[in-house]
């Protein structure tokens, strides 16, 4: 059940309302922006995926049937957006990630040595050029797995919360997560690495 | 004994600490003799550090939305969709 004040504020902007409707904002802009920022990161495309959230959540105001509460209907329409901008902002097309993954033989061993990481130094965490560069490998992931790396590994949601947000899942969350990492890993490597003893 | 390619699957679980104790032993016993494996498993973690840390600085918890957000939200408001 919706709270009383939470019917009329509705009625209110199905009527077309402004100061219901800068209430509703005021009162969910915030939550909005922090789930556009864990999706998004970067400040200014998590503005606009609230902004065009709003505008959604306005246009089919009278589709909203009330079995939920407007603050759960909202988190929705924010999430969808701010995946649909996840997706639409790629720079590259997607790499194949058959292609990082090892390849096995029959018998289960590798098909080839790994490529090594011989310079721990070129790929450290604290150089703010392997951070850009790893971002821009995350993302030519294809879209199913950039998401999950996105959710799990860079906004580091947890394996149920990005379940809930893909709408899948959590074994599915698991493999999409597993691919991606050893996809992600591979591509490291062919930019780092070499081989063991190099 | 696991294949390297059986543990491959579990690396995700074990990385991530949720493997059961029993699957936990099976791919430890394959850990102790297969240097390849150690160095994947390496490798597979510093892939997670550096995607953690690739993480653009931000603000966490915007108690503070700006205004000039807002504003545009109220100005961006369309006309709403008629019934269908
Ligand atoms: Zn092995």
């Amino acid at each position: 059940m919706q709270p009383i004040d939470e019917v009329v504020l509705i009625e209110r902007l199905r009527a077309g309302d402004d100061a219901a409707y800068e209430a509703v904002v005021r009162q969910h802009v915030g939550a909005m922006l922090a789930v556009a920022r864990r999706i998004l990161g970067q400040d200014a495309d998590a503005e606009d995926a609230v902004q065009e959230a709003f505008v959604q959540s306005f246009r089919k105001i009278d589709s909203f049937r009330g079995q939920s509460r407007l603050k759960t209907w909202l988190h929705r329409i924010t999430v969808n957006v701010a995946l649909m901008m996840l997706r639409s902002n790629r720079a590259c097309p997607a790499v194949s990630i058959e292609e990082y993954l090892p390849q096995w033989l029959d018998d289960g061993h590798r098909a080839s040595a790994n490529l090594g990481w011989c310079d721990p130094g070129l790929v450290s965490v604290e150089k703010e050029e392997t951070r850009a560069i790893v971002r821009e490998m995350i993302d030519s992931l294809p879209d199913d797995y950039r998401e999950v790396v996105v959710l799990r590994d860079v906004q580091q949601l947890d394996t149920k919360e990005t379940a809930i947000v893909l709408g899948v899942g959590v074994a599915v969350v698991k493999t999409r997560l597993h691919r991606a990492r050893a996809a992600l890993r591979g591509l490291i490597s062919t930019r780092f690495g070499g081989f063991a003893g190099c | 004994m696991l294949t390297c390619r059986e543990l491959f699957e579990f690396l995700a679980d074990y990385a991530d600490g949720e493997l059961e104790p029993a699957e936990r032993e099976r791919f430890e016993e394959h850990m102790a003799v297969c240097p390849h494996c150690v160095e994947y498993l390496d490798t597979y973690r510093k892939t997670i550090e550096l995607a953690a840390a690739s993480r653009q600085p931000q603000d966490s918890i915007p108690d503070d939305v700006p205004e000039d957000l807002i504003r545009a939200i109220l100005a961006s408001r369309g006309p709403k969709a008629g019934p269908d």
